[in-house]
C-alpha cells in the first residue's frame, strides 16, 4: 500500500512535469464537447431541387409552390434529364425531380404516375435526406391535391430535421470516445514511455509487485477520466441543455466499469509493444473498430448479422447502450442488469489479461 | 557451494533464437568481493548480468543470488540487490532528491531513514546544491554517481554495475572508484563490467568472457602472471583476439 503511494505520487509528479500531457487531458474534453456536436450535424439546408417537368399542370405547380415554401430547398427549373444532370455535375443541384407526362391526370384517375427522385449519392447525406425531403413534400402535395387529409406530419419537423435528435445521441458517444483516449491510450503511451527510456528496468530491478506498479500507472487516469467526463457533463448541460434524464449513480458505475476496462486493455497493448508507434499503431486500431462498430456513431440494427454478432464481443457496445439508455431515456438501473454485468466481466477480463502479460523478466 | 559464496553461477545459459548469447558459464563470487567482469562488446556480460538481477530467465543452467535461485526466486533475488544499467535510467524529469525519495520508498526505507539518506549523500555526491534540480539537466559523471548511490540506497548484498564509468572523465572515476570501494567496505559485494584496464587492476578478482564463455578468471596478478603480460590491457588483448563473433 505504501510502495502504491510512492508511485503514485510519482506517476503525479511526471504527470505535472510534462509539457504536453496535461494540457491533452483538459483541453482535450472540452474542445470535443464544445465543438464537435456542433459541427458534425446531421441538418440538411439549401438542397439544390431542379424541376424536369414533362406535365404542364396546376398539380406540378403546386408541388413547385410547395417546394419553395420551406427554406430547405433552393428550386431551379430544367428544359431536360440531360441539362438537370448538367447542373448536379457542377454542384448546383442535389436532387432532380421529374415530372412524369400526364402527371395530374393519373393522379385524377387514382392510378398515378409518381414523380421520379434522383439524388445525388457523392455527398451521401445531403442525397439521402435532402431525396427524402423532397419526396415527403411531393406526397403531401399529392395527398392534397386529391383531397385526401395529408398523412398527419406534425412530426415531419423532427423527421425532416434530425439534428435535435442527433447531437443528443452523439454528446453520450463523444464521452465515451473521450474516456477512450485519456483511459486507454495515455496509460498505454505512460507505460512503453518508460520502455523507450529505460526507466522501467530500474523499476523491474526492484522487488517492486507488478499489480502495484500497474495500479500506479492506471490509477491516474481513472481520476482524471473521471474528472473529464464530469466536465463533458457539465459543458453538455450549459450548452447544449442536455442534462442526464436517469441516475448519476448509474451513469458513473457504467463509467467506472468501463474505464477500468480500456485501461486494461491499454496495459496489454504496452505490455505487447517496444515503442510508442507499435503501442499507438495498435491502440488506433482497436479505437477504429470499437468506434465504427459498436454502435457509436451507426446504429447497430443496421449492420449486417454477422456484424451485429461481432459487436457482442465489443465492450464500448454495452457502455453505449447504457449511457444512451440512462442519458436520454432515464432507463434505470436494473433494467441494464446484463450491460453491467458484461462489462464488468470485460474489466475484469482485460485486467487478468494485462496482469498476466506484463513481465518483470524476460 | 562454499557458504560465503554470494553469487554461483552453474552453466548459465541464454539462447536468442540459434543465436547463444551466454554460453554455459559457471563462477563464483566472495561476500565482500569487488568481481570485475570484463569481456569485448557483444561477448554477453550484459546478458549474464541481467539473468543474475532476474531481469531475463536462463535458457539452461542455474544461478543464486544472496542464496536464491534467479530463475524460480527472481523477486526475492531483487530485495538483496541493486542494479546499475548501461544506460541512465533514473526518472529525467524528477529532482535528484524525488529520484532517492522514490526507489528509497520503494525497498521500504521510512521516511526519516529516507531524510537521514539524503543528507549523507549530500555530502557524499558534493553536489547538494542540485538536489532539487531535474536530474536530466545534470552532467553524466554525476548522474552516474546518482545512478550508484540509489542502486546502494537499501545497502543491499550484492550490486550489479554495468559499464559505470563509460564516458566518464578520468577524475569522476576515481571518485567513482572511491564509491565502490566504500560501498564494498561497508559489505556490499560489487559485480561490475567496464572496459577500462586500470579499473580491472581494482577488483579483487576479474573473469574474461570471449563469444559468451569465460575465458580466465582470476586476481589481476594470476592472469597477468597465466599469460605472461605486463598488464591487464594485454591479457584482455591476447584473448579478445580469439573471439571468432561480431
Amino acid at each position: 500500500m505504501r510502495t502504491l503511494l510512492i508511485l503514485l505520487r510519482k506517476e503525479f509528479i511526471l504527470f505535472w512535469k510534462n509539457k504536453f500531457i496535461p494540457k491533452v487531458a483538459f483541453i482535450f474534453p472540452c474542445v470535443v464537447i464544445l465543438i464537435i456536436p456542433l459541427v458534425t450535424t446531421m441538418d440538411v439546408r439549401h438542397v439544390g431541387v431542379a424541376i424536369v417537368s414533362h406535365d404542364n399542370s396546376r398539380l406540378t405547380q403546386n408541388i413547385i409552390t410547395d417546394l419553395g415554401a420551406t427554406s430547405f430547398f433552393t428550386v431551379s427549373r430544367s428544359g431536360s434529364y440531360a441539362d438537370a444532370m448538367e447542373m448536379v455535375k457542377d454542384g448546383d443541384v442535389d436532387v432532380i425531380v421529374e415530372i412524369p407526362k400526364d402527371f395530374q391526370r393519373s393522379v385524377e384517375s387514382g392510378n398515378p404516375i409518381m414523380p421520379h427522385i434522383s439524388a445525388n449519392g457523392v455527398n451521401g447525406t445531403k442525397g439521402s435526406l435532402g431525396s427524402g425531403y423532397v419526396a415527403g413534400s411531393v406526397m403531401n402535395t399529392v395527398a392534397r391535391f386529391r383531397g385526401i387529409k395529408p398523412e398527419e406530419k406534425a412530426s415531419v419537423r423532427y423527421l425532416y430535421n434530425p439534428t435535435l435528435e442527433y447531437r443528443n445521441n452523439m454528446i453520450p458517444a463523444l464521452m465515451i470516445m473521450l474516456l477512450i483516449m485519456i483511459c486507454g491510450f495515455l496509460p498505454a503511451l505512460n507505460l512503453v514511455g518508460e520502455k523507450e527510456s529505460g526507466t522501467i528496468e530500474q523499476m523491474n530491478v526492484t522487488p517492486v509487485n507488478t499489480t502495484v506498479f500497474v495500479l500506479s500507472k492506471v490509477i491516474p487516469y481513472w481520476i482524471i477520466g473521471l474528472l473529464d467526463l464530469t466536465a463533458a457533463m457539465l459543458i453538455a448541460a450549459a450548452v447544449y441543455g442536455l442534462v442526464p434524464v436517469g441516475a448519476l449513480a448509474a451513469i458513473y458505475v457504467a463509467a467506472a466499469l468501463f474505464i477500468i476496462l480500456i485501461s486494461g486493455i491499454g496495459i496489454v497493448i504496452a505490455n505487447r509493444s517496444e515503442t510508442m508507434s507499435q503501442s499507438m499503431f495498435l491502440m488506433f486500431f482497436i479505437v477504429l473498430v470499437f468506434v465504427l462498430m459498436s454502435g457509436l456513431l451507426t446504429p447497430i440494427s443496421s449492420m449486417p448479422h454477422w456484424a451485429q454478432a461481432i459487436t457482442y464481443a465489443l465492450p464500448p457496445r454495452y457502455f453505449i447502450e447504457i449511457m444512451r439508455s440512462v442519458y436520454l431515456k432515464g432507463t434505470d438501473m436494473s433494467a441494464l442488469g446484463m450491460q453491467y454485468i458484461l462489462l464488468a466481466f470485460f474489466a475484469v477480463l482485460t485486467n487478468t489479461v494485462a496482469a498476466l502479460t506484463y513481465r518483470k523478466q524476460q | 557451494m562454499e557458504r560465503n559464496d554470494v553469487i554461483t553461477a552453474d552453466n548459465l545459459t541464454k539462447r536468442f533464437g540459434d543465436f547463444t548469447a551466454v554460453d554455459a558459464i559457471s563462477f563464483s563470487v566472495r561476500r565482500g568481493e569487488i568481481f570485475g567482469f570484463l569481456g569485448a562488446n557483444g561477448a554477453g556480460k550484459s546478458t549474464a548480468m541481467r539473468m543474475l538481477c532476474g531481469l531475463s530467465v536462463p535458457t539452461s543452467g542455474h544461478a543464486s543470488v544472496a542464496g536464491c535461485d534467479v530463475a524460480r526466486e527472481s523477486e526475492k533475488v531483487k530485495r538483496h540487490i541493486g542494479y546499475m544499467s548501461q544506460r541512465f535510467s533514473l526518472y529525467n524529469d524528477m529532482t535528484v532528491r524525488q529520484n532517492i525519495a522514490l526507489f528509497a520508498g520503494i525497498y521500504g526505507l521510512s521516511s526519516s531513514q529516507i531524510k537521514e539518506r539524503c543528507r549523507e549523500l549530500a555530502e557524499t555526491l558534493a553536489f547538494e546544491k542540485e538536489f532539487d534540480m531535474p536530474v536530466a539537466v545534470l552532467p553524466l559523471g554525476q548522474q552516474q554517481k546518482l545512478s550508484f548511490a540509489v542502486a546502494t540506497i537499501h545497502s543491499p548484498e550484492v550490486v550489479f554495475l554495468d559499464e559505470p564509468t563509460g564516458g566518464v572523465d578520468p577524475l569522476t572515476r576515481r571518485q567513482f572508484w572511491e564509491m565502490i570501494y566504500k560501498a564494498a567496505d561497508e559489505g556490499t559485494t560489487v559485480f561490475v563490467t567496464t572496459h577500462y584496464m586500470d579499473e580491472a587492476e581494482y577488483c579483487h578478482r576479474v573473469s574474461i568472457m570471449v563469444d559468451g564463455k569465460i575465458e580466465a578468471l582470476g586476481t589481476p596478478g594470476e592472469l597477468k602472471a597465466m599469460f605472461n603480460a605486463a598488464g591487464m590491457d594485454e591479457v584482455f588483448r591476447f584473448l579478445a583476439r580469439r573471439a571468432t563473433r561480431q
